[in-house]
């Protein structure tokens, strides 16, 4: 009887929640698309593509999480990656701890780093904060330059354990790992922690006065992005089997970052919408490779010079409009809202 | 050794200076942070190149055309973008370092990812202590040193200077009392670029010529205005110095000192900077 009822108001929810919008339409569908496609079209090298696609989408949306919510601008997020891989090499080499051990474990060593590079930079503010940070991975590249012993030098660590044996089963485990992480960063976005993110973004003076501890919230954005950002590290150490110095590379930060304004800050979904967009455009690009770099900063300019808010907000703009007095969202064609009846032609 | 360490800092440490203050001045009076400003280092090294071997052009004449294109660049990339976006401080961030990366790739087009050198000006060396010093090195420390008494004098003595000094303090009192802010910003950005370009031209001989030689310039460029604390001339010159010192002295008395050398400086940023937030002689710009 219950389970009828669960059925019921899931039928109602889909009815009249979802079936109306067309951006949570778009959602289900993309994940959906994900979960079924290598039944469909199961081709090595194109589920190699959406891993990596996977990969990089958690990472952007780490970082949108932290730079984008939290205003911590953080211009050295391949820190995180880079710790990440490194660690769950170090963890599945060393101490032959397999993926399913190391992969957590490094996360937890990137949190370590996230309250590492936090404590100092609590005390530095934006444009200081942005500077600093792009200095962390470098100096890491340097001590592992410097210790080849232990961290295999400029070739990186090789052999790490696979996995899983197949690439089916690789793919489903990066993507749904994706996918849980991001709905964890963007429920945590719009809970109330996200407001007082946001808040510390806009305003940090007047959230210390009305009684928060800004301290703890910036730490804790820097642990969590940290822990997310580090998965993705040990996630792409194990799928590529190598950890090396061009994970921590600035221009890993920067691409990560160029990801985040193409799909629009301050949206988990835009970050990973942008990878899933871009990445694969790249891989098509792969045809001639000397022109990949100029296309990607090209559009990025173009991007920020007409859509400064994101190609994907751009998009959802358009396709979806916010009722001014009730502020529920409308698909674009409605000429009244849905539910205060509001019409939209008067602004 | 010590002689070592000395040339190095001083010839680092001029350079580094060079860059910073552009790098500075473009923050104070534009708050723009300019990622892509060892970009125009890059490219000046590039036209200079281009210019000696396609163009069979005198070495001199070279510069002077690389300093005149790349001023020109960049004003160009400030008009056509930059200033569009200004408002958004992140906005900029990385439409500069799209900027720089499109530089970069359009170099490897052109000239390709390999190791260039061009000939030195001044040849001949001398031995001093039993270190040979380069007639190039000495040249290029002397040009140092005049550009930077030349922007001193600029800043300092002449009626522009006194505008970009105070529209880095405070733009909107500067703009108050009849200085054209957006016409300021413009030529301080003619000027930071064209000293970045000049950097690039005078050093070039010492160094190879790569389309990835503006990021390890650009970090520690940055390292220095940080310490240094941004906007500050003075800070950022003595910045500098700190920084060629000591990568200077990691190089010469670490093993696998040259892989530490940019650890080490940028851990003494982090540190300097968890005493001193603002940097070592930095304004706090906390009220805009």
């Amino acid at each position: 009887m219950s389970i009828l009822v669960y059925l019921r108001r899931l039928f109602v929810t889909i009815k009249e929640e979802i079936i109306i919008l067309p951006t949570k339409v778009i959602t289900i569908l993309f994940i959906l698309f994900l979960l079924v496609l290598p039944v469909i079209l199961p081709d090595s090298y194109l589920m190699r593509v959406l891993i990596l696609a996977a990969i990089f989408a958690m990472l952007t949306a780490s970082w949108d999480f932290l730079s984008g919510f939290a205003g911590q601008l953080n211009f050295g997020h391949a820190l995180f990656f880079g710790v990440g891989a490194y660690s769950s090499a170090l963890f599945n080499l060393l101490l032959k701890i397999p993926p399913a051990g190391s992969i957590p474990l490094s996360g937890l060593v990137a949190v370590l780093a996230g309250l590492i590079i936090g404590f100092p930079c609590l005390r530095l503010k934006g444009i200081y904060l942005a500077l600093t940070t792009i200095a962390f991975p470098i100096i890491l590249t340097g001590v592992v330059n410097a210790l080849p012993g232990i961290t295999g030098g400029e070739l990186g660590l090789s052999g790490l354990d696979k996995l899983t044996g197949s690439r089916i089963g690789d793919y489903y485990i990066v993507t749904l790992l994706m996918l849980g992480s991001c709905t964890v960063m963007y429920k945590l976005t719009q809970s109330n922690v996200g407001i007082i993110f946001h808040a510390i973004r806009e305003d940090e003076v007047s959230l210390k006065v009305s009684g928060i501890n800004t301290t703890k919230y910036k730490l804790l954005a820097f642990c969590l992005s940290g822990l997310f950002a580090g998965i993705a590290g040990g996630v792409y150490a194990h799928f590529m089997r190598i950890a090396g110095p061009s994970t921590l590379s600035v221009s890993t930060s920067f691409t990560i970052i160029i990801y985040a304004v193409f799909g629009g800050v301050c949206t988990i979904y835009g970050s990973v919408a942008a990878v899933y967009i871009l990445f694969p455009l790249m891989e098509v690009f792969q045809l001639l490779p000397q022109f990949r770099t100029l296309f990607f900063a090209a559009i990025v300019l173009i991007i920020l010079l007409y859509m400064p808010s994101g190609f994907i907000q751009w998009i959802i703009d358009k396709i979806e409009k916010t009722c001014s007095r009730c502020g529920h969202k409308n698909h674009a064609l409605r000429k009244i809202c849905r539910f205060c009846e509001r019409p939209f032609k008067y602004y | 050794m010590v002689v070592d360490i000395i040339i190095s800092t001083l010839i680092n440490g001029s350079i580094y200076s060079i860059l910073a203050i552009g790098f500075s001045l473009v923050f104070g009076v534009a708050r723009i942070i300019n990622i892509a400003h060892t970009a125009f280092y890059m490219l000046a090294a590039f036209c200079i190149y281009a210019g000696t071997n396609s163009f069979g052009l005198h070495p001199v004449l070279a510069m002077g055309a690389a300093i005149i294109f790349v001023t020109i660049l960049g004003l160009a990339s400030y008009k056509l973008i930059i200033e569009k976006i200004r408002v958004h401080p992140a906005a900029t961030i990385i439409a500069t370092i799209a900027l720089a990366m499109i530089f970069q790739e359009i170099m490897i087009l052109n000239f390709g990812a390999e190791f260039l050198s061009v000939p030195v000006l001044v040849e001949g060396f001398t031995v001093v202590f039993g270190v040979k010093i380069t007639y190039q090195q000495v040249f290029t420390f002397i040009f140092m040193v005049i550009l930077l008494i030349s922007v001193w004098f600029l800043l300092m003595k002449t009626k522009l200077g006194l505008a970009i000094r105070a529209t880095a303090q405070d733009r909107e009192t500067a703009n108050l009392m009849g200085m054209n802010e957006s016409m300021i910003a413009l030529v301080t950005i003619g000027i930071s670029v064209g000293f970045a370009g000049f950097a690039g031209a005078i050093v070039i001989p010492l160094t190879v010529i790569h389309p990835h030689m503006w990021l390890s310039p650009l970090i520690i460029m940055m390292a220095v205005v940080v310490l240094g604390g941004l906007g500050s001339i003075k800070g950022s010159i003595i910045g500098a110095f700190i920084m060629g010192l000591t990568e200077a002295i990691i190089v010469f008395l670490l093993p696998m000192g040259s892989f530490l050398k940019g650890s080490v400086a940028l851990t003494i940023l982090i540190i300097v900077l968890i005493i001193k937030p603002e940097g070592l002689f930095g304004v706090s710009i906390e009220g805009e």
